[in-house]
């Protein structure tokens, strides 16, 4: 693209992830198929040619973020995109990005469990995302778009997040955001500044040491360190790079917490509830790893009371009140996921009157 | 004086970790002199698996990708993706790549991807102390068959090299074994057509390798290298099963 005006374009939350990818370098996909992110592997298939870069539909979602670690230990901008259910096979391979230190991006356009579940919009796959969801003692990397212009812009701050970081990334949506449309810029690739990749295989080329990218570190202390130095580089996130939207809260009493398109619709209800004369916020966690504590945890030397939102029974909210450790009240409000189960603003609304 | 025989540049000169009587020490011998032979090792990429062959790296002066277990196809399908003109080898124990990796291989070799694959065929995990393998022989008592594999509760041994061979990406498929200077002949050979086949024609080849495994085994050196022809073969026989060069090599 490059172009100086941004295009303008209507698009699905799935396809504005593609072209955020493509933009941002990436030129290699590995995916198996699944509902609600089916569109991103019809696109990709179509898109990556026309820019030098390969498609591949592998045999499964395990040999699918497998291609992917390969492709990245070689030094390509790679990703790959699945829902919940193939999200949990994938999770081998993701601690093994984190083991081996490898950036890469995982888009989750997440459906409702457990088990097969549906498809419906759903944040159930919050712990799994953040609290490791693999083996071992990793982070990751979670971005958390709440709109189709997000879905864009966040696919290309995720890859370089990750490659700054050699931690692979998830962007975390869901099927309201995966499969609505929306009118959104695509703007150029924003220019930042990466560390070279003097780390990849290559084949030696005259080189000297052989470079080798690896997970097991077998000698005494070997292995301690390495993990040091990987909660290290999850610190310098925690104090670099949290993101939130701060909607109405200079004076809030009441702080709504939500995430993704819980926030969308909770969006609505604190602009209900400002109109009714309530002083009533929202934070909205747009990393959720690293996730915005210090926020919280100064919001709660003012506000009086929390209110967390969520589609499921209970997950972020566990956050939320170690953010806010006990000094003021949190409340949930969550809907586990299914056919008709989205909660409306009007009923957002009803629970910010019940906690106010 | 004259030199005869040396290390080749490709294998480095430390102290091996494995077991004493194991092949798989002879196996890299023959991967390094391969590289060698081929002027390969500059442009080399490895894929080391889960096992006892992990250590790859150790012993052979390329770089190398480790894999988790069993996916070691999908790893290299990546790796040579990306760098296309790269040579990519991967290095697999049986439970690896008959076991838990069997979707993997089956379909990068389906793929017919442009990479080459060891396959080292031991009849057992060793790493992990002497389990059941795929490739276990009927009667063969392991850490987990104890009274030996019975077909009617485990199944019968998996015979890759002629299932890949089925297979229309694969351009060669063949069975080798390290238990003799004439049979380690052949592997070398085996192995060379397979590099030179993804070097000059960037195609799949697939080289199994029986070997031992004297400590899970039970035995000394020297009777676990006399199973393998005692055994091993009669049950898994040497040949090659695809060779897309040569007509006549099919069987």
């Amino acid at each position: 693209m490059s172009q100086s005006t941004p295009a303008r374009v209507f698009l699905k939350g799935n396809e504005a992830v593609c072209y955020g990818a493509i933009e941002a370098g990436c030129r290699y996909y590995f995916g198996y198929p699944i509902t609600p992110q089916s569109e991103i592997p019809a696109l990709m298939s179509s898109e990556l040619p026309k820019h030098g870069g390969q498609f591949l539909q592998a045999e499964s979602e395990v040999a699918s973020i497998n291609m992917l670690l390969g492709a990245s230990a070689c030094g390509a901008r790679a990703m790959t995109s699945s829902s919940s259910p193939g999200i949990s096979l994938k999770q081998e391979g993701i601690s093994y990005l984190a083991g081996s230190e490898l950036p890469g991006l995982i888009v989750n356009i997440s459906r409702s469990g457990p088990g097969l579940g549906g498809i419906d919009a759903s944040q159930a796959d919050y712990f799994q995302a953040v609290k490791g969801g693999g083996h071992g003692d990793y982070r990751m990397i979670v971005l958390a778009p709440h709109s189709v212009q997000e879905m864009y812009d966040l696919t290309m701050h995720a890859f370089d997040l990750s490659d700054r970081y050699r931690m692979p990334a998830m962007l975390l949506g869901d099927s309201l955001v995966g499969q609505m449309k929306e009118a959104i810029e695509l703007r150029p690739r924003p220019e930042v500044e990466l560390p070279a990749k003097d780390w990849i295989v290559t084949g030696k080329g005259g080189r000297e040491e052989q470079r080798i990218v690896k997970s097991l570190f077998l000698g005494d202390g070997e292995l301690e360190a390495h993990n040091r130095h990987l909660q290290a580089k999850a610190q310098a996130l925690r104090a670099n790079e949290v993101m939130a939207e701060e909607v109405a809260l200079e004076d809030a009493e009441l702080v709504l917490v939500a995430f993704g398109a819980a926030a969308r619709i909770a969006k609505t209800a604190v602009r209900m509830a400002r109109e009714a004369g309530l002083k009533v916020g929202m934070l909205r966690p747009i990393t959720l790893f690293p996730f915005p504590e210090q926020h919280l945890a100064r919001l709660a030397e003012t506000a009086r009371r929390f209110l967390c939102i969520e589609l499921n029974t209970g997950q972020m909210v566990e956050d939320v009140r170690l953010a806010v450790n006990g000094r003021r009240e949190v409340h949930f409000y969550g809907r586990p996921p299914g056919t008709g189960s989205l909660p409306t603003p009007e009923e957002l609304y009803e629970q910010i009157r019940e906690s106010y | 004086m004259q030199t005869v025989f040396e290390r080749p540049q490709s294998l480095k000169d430390v102290p091996s970790h494995f077991c004493p009587g194991c092949h798989h020490g002879l196996i890299h011998r023959l991967v390094a002199q391969n590289l060698d032979r081929l002027g390969l090792q500059q442009q080399t990429i490895g894929v080391a698996s889960v096992g006892c062959s992990v250590f790859l790296y150790a012993y052979l002066d390329v770089d190398v990708i480790e894999s988790p277990h069993g996916r070691a196809p999908a790893v290299a399908t990546g790796a040579k993706r990306v760098q296309s003109d790269k040579f990519v080898f991967t290095y697999q124990g049986d439970g690896d790549l008959a076991a838990i990796g069997t979707s993997e291989i089956i379909h990068a070799a389906n793929r017919g991807e442009a990479f080459s694959v060891l396959f080292v065929n031991n009849t057992t995990y060793g790493m992990t102390g002497g389990q059941m393998a795929p490739t276990t022989l009927l009667g063969q008592e392991s850490a987990t068959s104890p009274g030996g594999r019975s077909a009617e509760r485990d199944g019968h041994p998996i015979r890759m090299a002629e299932l890949l061979a089925q297979l229309d990406g694969v351009a060669y498929s063949t069975r080798v074994a390290v238990d003799s200077p004439q049979h380690v002949r052949q592997a070398d050979k085996a192995i060379e057509k397979a590099f030179r086949l993804q070097r000059d024609e960037g195609r799949f080849a697939f080289v199994e390798i029986l070997s031992t495994c004297p400590t899970n085994w039970g035995m000394d050196p020297r009777r676990a290298n006399a199973r393998v022809a005692e055994e091993m073969i009669p049950c898994f026989p040497l040949g090659i099963f695809k060779d897309t060069q040569s007509q006549e090599g099919n069987q």
